[in-house]
C-alpha cells in the first residue's frame, strides 16, 4: 500500500534525514487519505510558521481551511499546491509527488489570474493545449465543461468584457479543464458579491457532486468555509498547528436554506468557538 | 474590435466640438496678435498668410520631399532603436539581475540630453545622414529598453503562478504570459521613442550640416527670414509627430486590446 511505504524527503542540503521510524518522521496515513503533509517545516520572516506539520487530507472530499489573521492558511495551501517551496518535509498525493499529479487552481483575484488576452474560451482551453492535446480534443473537452457548467454568456468575449462572476466562474472552468486529481481554491469569493457568492457556491457543489473531485478551499469568511464542506481544517495562531479538523457531514446538495439547518448552525458555532479560543490564545502561550 | 458595440448614428451633442475649441482659439488669438499689431508682422505672418502659404508649398510639390527626408530618416532611425531596444529590453527584464546590473547606465544616458552627444557622434559619423540616424536612434533606444524591461518585471505573478500549475515550463511561462505582458509597456516605450527620436532627427537636420529636412528647412527660412515658410514648416512637422504618435495609439488599441483593463 502506497501510504504506508516511507517516502524520500524532500529537505535542504543542511537537513538530515530522518529514519522513516525515527519520531514523527513516519505516520501512516488514515484510510481513504489523498494528501499527506508529512514533517512540514516552514518559516516566515525568521519565524517559525510551521515545525513538523502532519496532515491527511481525505480523498473525494471538500475541506475548508480557516484560521486566525496571518496563521499561514493560504501558506498552507499554496505549500502543497506547489507555489511556495516548503523549508523541508514532504507532501504526497496518492503516494505520488506533486510533479505526478494534475492539480487545478483557482485564484482569488480573478482579474489578475485570466489571460486578458486570450478568449474566454481559449483560457479554458489554455491548459488542454499546454498538455498537448488536439485541436478536436481540447474542443471536446471545452464543450463538456460548457455544458456542465450550463454556461450561458458569451465565451468568445474577452475575460475584461465579463462580470466579475462570470470571470470567476471562467477560471474554475480553466482549472478543471485538465481534469485535476485536487481542485485548490484560495479565497474563491473573497472578490465576489453575495450574490455571485450564492452562485459561485452552488456551481462549485455541482460540479463536486457530478465529479467527486478532492477539492480544498481557503476561506476568510466562516460561513463559506463551512457551507461547502466536509472537513472543516481549523488551524491555530503561529507557530501555525491544526486546532481541529471538525467534519460537516450535512446531506448535499446543501442550498442556501441549508443555512438554517440546525447541523450548519452548531458546526458553525462550535467552529466559532474554536477560532476565538486560538485567536485569544496568546501567540507564546502556544509555543 | 472585440466588443459588442454597434455603430449607432448618435444625435450631434455639443460635446463632439470641445476638441475644436483650443486650436481655433489658438488660431483667433495669432489672428488678433498679428492683425492689431502687438507683434512684428515681419516676425510673425498672419495665420490665414501661413495656411494659405503652407497649402502652395504641399501643392507644388516644394515641402514634399523634406517631409519624406524627415518621415524616412525618422523611420529608419526608430526602426533600428525597435529592433534593438524591445529584445534587448525584454532579454534584461526576464533576468532581474542583469537589468539591476546595466540599470545605472540605461537610467544615466536616458537623463542625459542626446543633444549634448551631437559632437561626440560628429566625431565618430562625421557629417552625414548616417549620424542623424545614430544619435536619434540611440535617444530612442534606451527609453525603449527600460519600458519593455520593465514591462517583463512588472508582469502580474499571479498570471506567472497560474501558468505554472497549468504545467507551462519557464519557455512557455515566457511566451504565453512575460512577452504579452509587457506589451503594453513596450508600446509606451515604442511611442515616446517615436517621438524622441523625431525630436532629435528634427535637431540633427538643423545643426549637422544639413541639405534636406524640416529641420534643415525651418532654419534655412530663418535665416532669410522667410517666416511664412518657417511657421509652415513648425505646423508641418507637429502634424508629423503628432500623426506618429496618433498611428502608435491606434495600433496599441488595436492589438493590445486589454491594455489598461
Amino acid at each position: 500500500m502506497s501510504w504506508f511505504k516511507p517516502a524520500p524527503v524532500r529537505r535542504c542540503a543542511s537537513v538530515q534525514q530522518e529514519s522513516p521510524r525515527a519520531g514523527g518522521g513516519f505516520l501512516p496515513a488514515a484510510p481513504h487519505t489523498h494528501i499527506t503533509v508529512r514533517g512540514l517545516y516552514k518559516t516566515f520572516a525568521g519565524a517559525p510558521l510551521y515545525e513538523n506539520l502532519n496532515l491527511d487530507l481525505p480523498k473525494g472530499k471538500i475541506v475548508s481551511i480557516f484560521g486566525p489573521n496571518g496563521c499561514g492558511k493560504s501558506t498552507l495551501m499554496n505549500m502543497i499546491a506547489g507555489l511556495i517551496p516548503l523549508d523541508r518535509g514532504e507532501i504526497l498525493f496518492d503516494g505520488k509527488t506533486l510533479k505526478e499529479t494534475v492539480i487545478g487552481y483557482v485564484f482569488q483575484n480573478y482579474r489578475e489570474a485570466l489571460f486578458p488576452w486570450l478568449r474566454a474560451v481559449d483560457n479554458i482551453a489554455y491548459p488542454l493545449r499546454r498538455m498537448g492535446l488536439g485541436a478536436s480534443e481540447v474542443k471536446a473537452r471545452v464543450d463538456e465543461l460548457i455544458a456542465s457548467f450550463e454556461i450561458r454568456f458569451d465565451l468568445q468575449r474577452y475575460p475584461y468584457e465579463l462580470s466579475g462572476g462570470q470571470q470567476q466562474t471562467v477560471c474554475i472552468m480553466r482549472a478543471l479543464a485538465a481534469r485535476p486529481e485536487v481542485l485548490f481554491l484560495d479565497e474563491p469569493f473573497s472578490a465576489l458579491d453575495y450574490e455571485m457568492t450564492l452562485f459561485i457556491r452552488e456551481k462549485l457543489q455541482d460540479i463536486y457532486m457530478k465529479s467527486g473531485v478532492t477539492m480544498v478551499i481557503v476561506s476568510h469568511d466562516l460561513e463559506d468555509a463551512v457551507f461547502l464542506a466536509d472537513k472543516v481544517l481549523l488551524l491555530t495562531r503561529r507557530p501555525t498547528r491544526v486546532a481541529e479538523f471538525m467534519s460537516f457531514d450535512l446531506a448535499r446538495p446543501r442550498t442556501p436554506a441549508s443555512m438554517s439547518d440546525p447541523l450548519f448552525v452548531s458546526t458553525k458555532a462550535s467552529a466559532l468557538e474554536v477560532f476565538q479560543r486560538e485567536v485569544k490564545a496568546s501567540p507564546l502561550s502556544s509555543a | 474590435m472585440c466588443s459588442q458595440e454597434r455603430y449607432v448614428p448618435k444625435k450631434f451633442e455639443f460635446g463632439q466640438l470641445l476638441p475644436f475649441i483650443g486650436p481655433i482659439a489658438l488660431f483667433v488669438f495669432w489672428y488678433v496678435a498679428v492683425s492689431a499689431g502687438w507683434v512684428n508682422k515681419v516676425l510673425m505672418p498672419s495665420p490665414v498668410d501661413t495656411i494659405h502659404h503652407l497649402f502652395d508649398a504641399l501643392a507644388n510639390g516644394d515641402m514634399m520631399g523634406d517631409i519624406d527626408t524627415t518621415f524616412m530618416r525618422t523611420m529608419i532611425a526608430f526602426g533600428i532603436a525597435a529592433a534593438i531596444g524591445v529584445p534587448l529590453g525584454i532579454a534584461l527584464g526576464s533576468s532581474e539581475p542583469a537589468y539591476r546590473s546595466v540599470e545605472f547606465l540605461i537610467d544615466f544616458f536616458r537623463s542625459t540630453p542626446s543633444s549634448a552627444l551631437i559632437p561626440l557622434f560628429l566625431l565618430i559619423f562625421g557629417i552625414t545622414d548616417a549620424n542623424k540616424i545614430a544619435i536619434a536612434s540611440f535617444a530612442a533606444v534606451l527609453v525603449i529598453l527600460f519600458n519593455s524591461a520593465y514591462g517583463v518585471m512588472h508582469a502580474r505573478k499571479t498570471r506567472i503562478l497560474a501558468a505554472r500549475v497549468m504545467g507551462a515550463n519557464s519557455w512557455q511561462i515566457f511566451r504565453d504570459v512575460l512577452l504579452l505582458e509587457s506589451l503594453s509597456q513596450t508600446f509606451v516605450g515604442l511611442r515616446n521613442g517615436i517621438s524622441i527620436t523625431l525630436v532629435i532627427v528634427i535637431v540633427a537636420e538643423m545643426f549637422i550640416g544639413s541639405e534636406s529636412g524640416l529641420g534643415h528647412r525651418i532654419i534655412d527660412a530663418q535665416q532669410i527670414l522667410n517666416v511664412k515658410d518657417m511657421y509652415a514648416s513648425i505646423l508641418v512637422t507637429g502634424a508629423l509627430g503628432y500623426a506618429l504618435n496618433l498611428v502608435f495609439m491606434l495600433i496599441e488599441k488595436r492589438f493590445i486590446h486589454w491594455s489598461g483593463k
